[in-house]
């Protein structure tokens, strides 16, 4: 193992791995992240805290990933590039592992056009496959970026993001393959609702030996409503939404259509479980975690691994 | 070269304020190929502002004059003889233009009359677009003459994002999506095989990151 | 400002161009408060007299309307001398 992660154990024993995602609040509220964490906890093998997703201020994904620690959760921390240098970066990565976090997702990060804050510098510094080098340089050679010794090597699983479905196509698997080669071990994909376009990627995946060398996980996001399926088709950039899923839904009455969207997003994790190479799912509720418990227990993944 | 775009005139009336006897300054370098600063801006500006001014009852005395550049010192002598008869100088060369006037002038306030914008070209009459950010580490050869740094929103070295779509970048649905435009130009050049190599962790002690430049050349200094 | 119908001109785009540069020397005008109501770019052919007399008597209305350039007014309202520009061209 390169870390203490229980996820990193469950995937490693090549058991199929749940995880998903808490949004920190807006605000200094810690009662929020609690809540949160408590609605999910027992039914997922790890949570992530999203970092000032979409470029929005929020509660820090580091100090929110110590509270959900504080309550024998285990977090994934997701960075991103676009607010933090280097330096910054890799003091964080040695604060988060003294704290106890020992998964990390590296992200490059939407660009601050998105959220409350477009005047803002942006750093990228480092892109995200340079952050996945510099968390396996501090962690299995023990020197900085500088090329200073660590005293206290930092410990993490490395993750980072994929996603099967934004432009150039033909690129993806390649991307896909950089992050492999810079250090990932684990990959959450960008939510699943083309599963044939996915299928496709997974082919080009395995063509190149990369379902070996590190381990998938299906990204999924239930819909709540028509209104917010024809938001995600329209407006989210690097999102495949099929027609038939929008008339899968337009199909039932609006007070049918969560129910509808829960059930397809069951169904989506049920194919997941079938494809050669897909080692586990990363359920993203996002303001719907309560969703969560139902989900998997309906797509039958309950009881979770005790991993000690 | 370097693109500009002139300030708004309100903003320029401020700065103004409280002289009546000013130069405006243009520059025959890049100002005047984005029709910025040159010899035509000049007239057009010193025209609105002397109209804004009469307007307001607060008449100004305006000399219109065209440096062959604001950024050699040669060039700038040539109003030495006449510059401290003035209350101020608004400038519409670059920033460049406007700081070396100043150095060079100090009895005299110097005011910006534009933006300077950034290092581009022209892709139509009318429209510039940007191509440098001017980092000292040219790395055009690695990715197929496009530049990640200027082309590519988050200047990632290992693009694109995963928010490209249809070739265009998330911020701007009509911005190019500069790793797309690098995938493309490579699949031409049938070095597609260059992508899957990390570039590597960039050095920024050579751009502006690393503080305020400077170039000397031996083999040309006197 | 009068221009040849769009698509007659004898220097094919002439009249196209200034349109553009008329619409932004109107927002120079409303810029600096002059107005650029007093500014106006028609087109028509040589033969149309009757159109020309239509928009002379259209723009003298407006211009009437709109008063007189308000700069002579800051001027006679003051007793100071107006304001001098001196084109001089400096090249080197």
């Amino acid at each position: 193992m390169t870390s203490d992660s229980r996820l990193e154990k469950i995937l490693s024993r090549g058991d199929f791995a749940v995880t998903s995602e808490c949004g920190p609040p807006r605000g200094a509220d810690p009662e929020i992240i609690r809540k949160k964490g408590t609605l999910i906890k027992d039914f997922v093998d790890a949570i992530n805290v999203t970092d000032n997703q979409t470029s929005v201020v929020r509660m820090s994904s580091f100090s929110s990933c110590v509270i959900l620690k504080q309550m024998g959760i285990n977090p994934v921390l997701q960075m991103v590039t676009r607010d933090r240098n280097r330096i910054a970066i890799q003091s964080d990565i040695l604060g988060a592992a003294a704290l106890g976090i020992n998964n990390i997702l590296c992200l490059s990060g939407d660009h601050q056009k998105f959220g409350d804050h477009a005047k803002a510098k942006n750093v990228y510094d480092l892109d995200s496959i340079h952050l996945i080098q510099t968390v396996k340089q501090m962690r299995d050679e023990g020197k900085f970026l500088g090329g200073d010794d660590i005293k206290g090597k930092p410990r993490f699983f490395i993750g980072a993001a994929a996603n099967p479905f934004a432009d150039p196509f033909e690129f993806r698997v390649i991307r896909l393959a950089k992050k492999v080669a810079a250090g990932a071990q684990f990959i959450q994909t960008q939510c699943i609702y083309n599963l044939n376009r996915f299928k496709e990627w997974m082919q080009l995946v395995r063509d190149r030996g990369l379902h070996e060398k590190v381990h998938i996980l299906g990204g999924v996001t239930p819909m709540k409503s028509l209104g917010m399926a024809n938001y995600m088709k329209k407006m989210v950039p690097g999102m495949d939404v099929p027609d038939e899923l929008i008339a899968r839904i337009k199909g039932v009455p609006k007070e049918k259509q969560a129910e509808e969207g829960i059930k397809m997003c069951v169904e989506t994790i049920q194919h997941l479980r079938e494809i050669e190479g897909v080692h586990g799912v990363h359920i993203m509720a996002i303001e719907w975690e309560e969703m969560v418990p139902h989900i998997v227990q309906n797509a039958g993944l309950l009881p979770r691994p005790k991993i000690e | 070269m370097i693109i500009g775009k002139g300030k708004s005139i309100k903003d320029i009336l401020a700065m103004i304020e409280n002289h009546s006897k000013i130069i405006v300054a243009g520059c025959r370098g890049c100002v005047t190929v984005c029709a910025a600063g040159g010899e035509k801006e000049v007239g057009i500006l010193s025209a609105a502002l002397s109209l804004a001014r009469g307007k307001d009852g607060k008449p100004i005395e305006i000399k219109e004059v065209t440096l062959e550049r604001q950024c050699d010192s040669e060039y700038l002598e040539s109003i030495r003889s006449f510059v401290d008869e003035y209350e101020a100088v608004v400038s519409i060369a670059c920033g460049a233009g406007v700081q070396f006037m100043a150095e060079k002038f100090r009895k005299i306030p110097l005011y910006p009359g534009i933006d300077t914008n950034f290092i581009g070209v022209t892709e139509a009459q009318g429209v510039w677009t940007e191509r440098c950010q001017a980092c000292g580490d040219c790395k055009l050869h690695i990715t197929g003459g496009i530049c990640p740094i200027s082309r590519c929103a988050k200047s990632l070295f290992n693009g694109p994002c995963g928010g490209s779509a249809k070739g265009k970048c998330e911020v701007n649905p009509e911005v190019d999506c500069g790793w797309q435009l690098i995938y493309d130009r490579l699949k031409e050049l049938g070095k597609l095989d260059q992508l899957e190599i990390i570039i590597p962790i960039n050095d920024w002690s050579n751009s502006r990151d690393g503080g305020p430049r400077k170039i000397i050349r031996e083999d040309l200094t006197l | 400002m009068a221009g040849c119908m769009e698509g007659n001109c004898h220097y094919l785009t002439g009249n196209l161009r200034a349109r553009k540069r008329v619409e932004y020397t109107k927002k120079i005008l409303d810029e600096i408060g002059i107005g650029g109501e007093r500014l106006e770019m028609y087109n028509m052919s040589a033969a149309q007299g009757p159109r020309f007399v239509e928009i002379a008597n259209e723009m003298t209305e407006r211009i009437k309307k709109l008063g007189p350039n308000p700069i002579k007014l800051a001027a006679s309202t003051k007793s100071e001398e107006g304001a001098q520009k001196e084109r001089e061209e400096c090249f080197v």
